[in-house]
């Protein structure tokens, strides 16, 4: 049995890590929010560069591998530093969607482009009425000779708001939750009939909602067969989650860090707040949960690179949700509430780390629902 | 034991529920329901309705043109005032200085300060934790140094909640360094107009400038605003601390969230074809919710009956403020996890009023991650609940 990463994996990691101490500290972030695109450009062509951006793709897509565990690597490093560039987005869900459902014409358009970081991508799955079913999907997609004629509204568009062009779940078939008769679709942005408004979310990240009125899509820009991107979608959600849960668990150590720091420095009756024990087992407590969480990254990432069947894999990801679900409420809570004051301003950066977790346990299903849906595997 | 209300309070229950359904104006629960902010001007407009009534003080004794209500009544009022939803007057003035002043001024204090805060014409803030004295307040730095018939006030408040629309400011500051730290604090009174006054904003988790630091540069503040006696401040600190401490532990706010809480989540899709109040996960939090508050209003209603029985509220208050902040904590909790992916687009002007645009959101449920973020302060501030944990370790347990 062994748990250490590899050669690899370690020079992966200290690549990130470099990035981070070099081009992102505190400020630097805040300026990156702010900015009119919400990421800096400049950073992701220096992923590209770094390679970051081929990692989570097979060799055979033009990438390094595309193992479930280089993948937790760098997203941990990312969760340390509350980084806002779509790498999740274009990435790991859309990169993820194109190499499970293209076509070879349609992946060598788009794969080398995602890689080089001349591509942006969005993927519109959520829907007001949809919660976190991936199949209840309402958006309709209606044949109309060569041409499709897309209708819906989804919501929570991860980098709607850079996408040089969408990935549209649609059905173009069945009722509002079946399994079968998802298809994906590419909508250029700029398309007739569909509108955008973006939002800055809470946490930094920009996200969208996005109307679908009467769009027409050529049928060759559906990726993979009709009404059968159900599976694939549900897959590369599976790497997603994982991804994200790994980048939950480097926001919850910084967390734990800094307010174990903070606690060696914060005198309050005489005394520094870190001596009392009140405090002493609580911030015990955290670096429990954060091992756990840490722990459960682990198997899920080992099980998704494993030989296990899909449903397996699938529990595994739902396990991880949940339990790091549970850590970043815990570690989450108690750092801003052992800073005191301080925790709930936006002054510091802890108060962006809690809200950064915080989006974390929602997206792509919260703590409850990936606990019913691990028992219902 | 008897639970019952007398045959008078049920009477004055109902007096008091028409009065809220007809004088709390519906445009300012309409907006409450929609989680959009009153202005200082709503506030103070609807002060003045509960001042023409003859309510704006329920606290206060009759001499000072309170209502001279028993405890009872006190918390019936409050029940009502907290099932529309209606805000409470803002604490500074009516809830922290005024008794105060009552206690501890003199008549020309009390005749100069207290008409104004009982009419809502003055407001106040107050100037108590320090950038180095939050849990450890007493350790305060703020000096007041006399010179002739006034004190220069130099230092530093921070967490000062709403400065920025306050007239005055009651601080403790130090007025001799020589002795214990609590026995060189003294109570002063402030004009926020007095030049040398500052502000900074500070800006909360949730965006909202709602607390400020308040920078004290030479400031000179006449002695006759000095409450009672120079080095006394502290006790009088302590006195305000276990006063007013029934009615704090948001009972009837936290039913009214969860009744509003259930009736969102009918029209919450569960994504399976069904709602959320179908979800037995969720319903399951909800209904323990539920049973927290019942234990909690029994928890309140004893503390109640204790005081109106003439004991003073002691380290009871502690376990309503540790409970009442952290249960509505969970309740914003709850309020998230409703809202799922709708809480995540930080849209603030959705909640200011006049906003145009199309909500983000069943009912109020895209403001829950702002309320659940901003309220972690809850636990933290009053006396954080670890302080009020160890008061109950002092105070009660012996240990």
């Amino acid at each position: 049995m062994d748990f250490s990463y590899s050669e690899v994996q370690k020079m992966l990691q200290d690549s990130v890590q470099k990035f981070v101490q070099k081009n992102y500290d505190f400020d630097t972030r805040s300026k990156i929010v702010d900015s009119e695109d919400g990421y800096s450009k400049e950073n992701w062509s220096l992923f590209a560069e770094l390679g970051w951006l081929a990692v989570p793709f097979s060799e055979e897509d033009g990438g390094l591998g595309g193992s479930a565990v280089d993948l937790i690597v760098m997203m941990e490093e990312f969760g340390k530093a509350n980084l806002v560039e779509p790498f999740t987005a274009t990435t790991i869900l859309c990169g993820g969607l194109v190499s499970e459902l293209a076509n070879g014409e349609q992946k060598s358009e788009i794969l080398g482009k995602i890689i080089s970081g001349d591509l942006q991508l969005a993927c519109a799955f959520s829907e007001p009425g949809s919660r976190f079913n991936l199949s209840k999907v309402a958006t309709s997609a209606t044949s109309n000779g060569n041409n499709v004629i897309i209708n819906g509204k989804k919501i929570a568009v991860l980098n709607g708001s850079n996408a040089d062009e969408l990935l549209v779940v649609a059905r173009e078939s069945g009722n509002e939750t079946d399994p079968d008769g998802i298809s994906i679709f590419r909508v250029p942005p700029n398309s007739d009939g569909v509108s955008i408004r973006s939002f800055t979310n809470v946490d930094g990240q920009r996200s969208s909602e996005i109307d679908f009125n009467n769009v027409t899509v050529a049928g060759a820009s559906r990726l993979g067969e009709k009404g059968d991107a159900l599976g694939a979608l549900e897959k590369v959600a599976d790497r997603v989650i994982v991804g994200l849960s790994a980048e939950a668990v480097g926001a919850l150590e910084i967390l734990l860090k800094k307010t174990v720091e903070y606690s060696k420095t914060r005198k309050q009756f005489g005394t520094v707040i870190g001596t009392f024990q009140a405090l002493q087992h609580r911030m015990a407590d955290m670096f429990i949960e954060c091992q756990l969480a840490r722990s459960i990254i682990v198997m899920a990432a080992m099980k998704l690179d494993g030989p296990e069947g899909q449903r397996e894999k699938t529990k595994a990801a739902s396990a991880a949700k949940s339990r790091v679900g549970k850590a970043i409420r815990n570690v989450g809570q108690e750092a801003v509430q052992i800073h005191g004051g301080i925790g709930v301003t936006n002054e510091l950066d802890i108060g962006h780390y809690f809200k950064r977790v915080t989006a974390l346990e929602i997206m792509f299903g919260n703590t409850d629902y990936h606990t019913e849906r691990f028992s219902s595997l | 034991m008897n639970v019952e209300f007398t045959a008078e309070e049920v009477a004055f229950q109902g007096e008091v529920r028409a009065f809220m359904q007809n004088d709390f104006p519906v445009e300012y629960r309409t907006k409450i329901d929609a989680n959009v902010r009153l202005s200082k001007e709503e506030i103070v407009d609807w002060q003045k309705i509960l001042y023409r009534k003859g309510w704006a003080a329920p606290s206060w004794p009759e001499e000072y043109g309170g209502t001279g209500w028993s405890q009872i009544q006190k918390h019936i009022f409050a029940n009502e005032m907290g099932a529309v939803g209606a805000p409470e007057p803002v604490p500074f003035g009516m809830k922290m200085v005024a008794p105060i002043i009552m206690i501890y001024g003199n008549d020309e204090q009390k005749a100069r300060f207290l008409p104004d805060i009982l009419e809502s014409n003055v407001w106040w803030c107050q100037g108590y934790s320090e950038p180095n004295a939050g849990s450890d307040l007493a350790s305060l730095k703020t000096s007041a140094v006399r010179d002739g018939d006034h004190y220069i006030v130099n230092g530093a408040k921070t967490w000062n909640t709403y400065g920025q629309y306050a007239d005055w400011i009651f601080c403790l500051v130090r007025t001799d360094n020589t002795v214990k730290k609590q026995e060189g604090i003294s109570f002063l009174l402030i004009d926020m107009h007095s030049p040398g006054i500052s502000l900074k904003p500070i800006v909360l988790i949730d965006g909202h400038p709602e607390v400020n630091e308040v920078f004290f540069d030479d400031v000179r503040v006449p002695v006759e605003n000095l409450i009672g006696e120079e080095n006394k401040g502290w006790t009088y600190a302590k006195v305000l601390l276990t006063h007013e401490r029934t009615n704090i532990s948001g009972v009837p706010r936290g039913k009214r969230r969860l009744s509003s809480l259930k009736r969102i989540a009918e029209q919450t899709d569960d994504g399976f074809g069904s709602n959320m109040m179908q979800n037995q996960i969720f319903k399951n939090k909800i209904a323990s919710l539920e049973i927290e508050l019942e234990a909690l209003e029994y928890a309140e209603l004893r503390t109640l009956a204790s005081v109106s029985a003439g004991k003073a509220p002691g380290p009871e208050s502690s376990i309503l403020k540790i409970v009442g902040t952290e249960l509505a904590q969970r309740i914003d909790e709850i309020f998230v996890e409703l809202a799922a992916l709708q809480c995540l687009p930080y849209v603030p002007e959705q909640f200011e009023d006049g906003f145009q645009g199309t909500p983000i959101g069943l009912g109020n449920s895209a403001s829950a991650a702002l309320t659940y973020f901003n309220n972690r302060k809850a636990s933290i501030y009053g006396g954080s609940n670890e302080i009020q944990r160890n008061i109950i370790c002092k105070a009660v347990l012996g240990l």
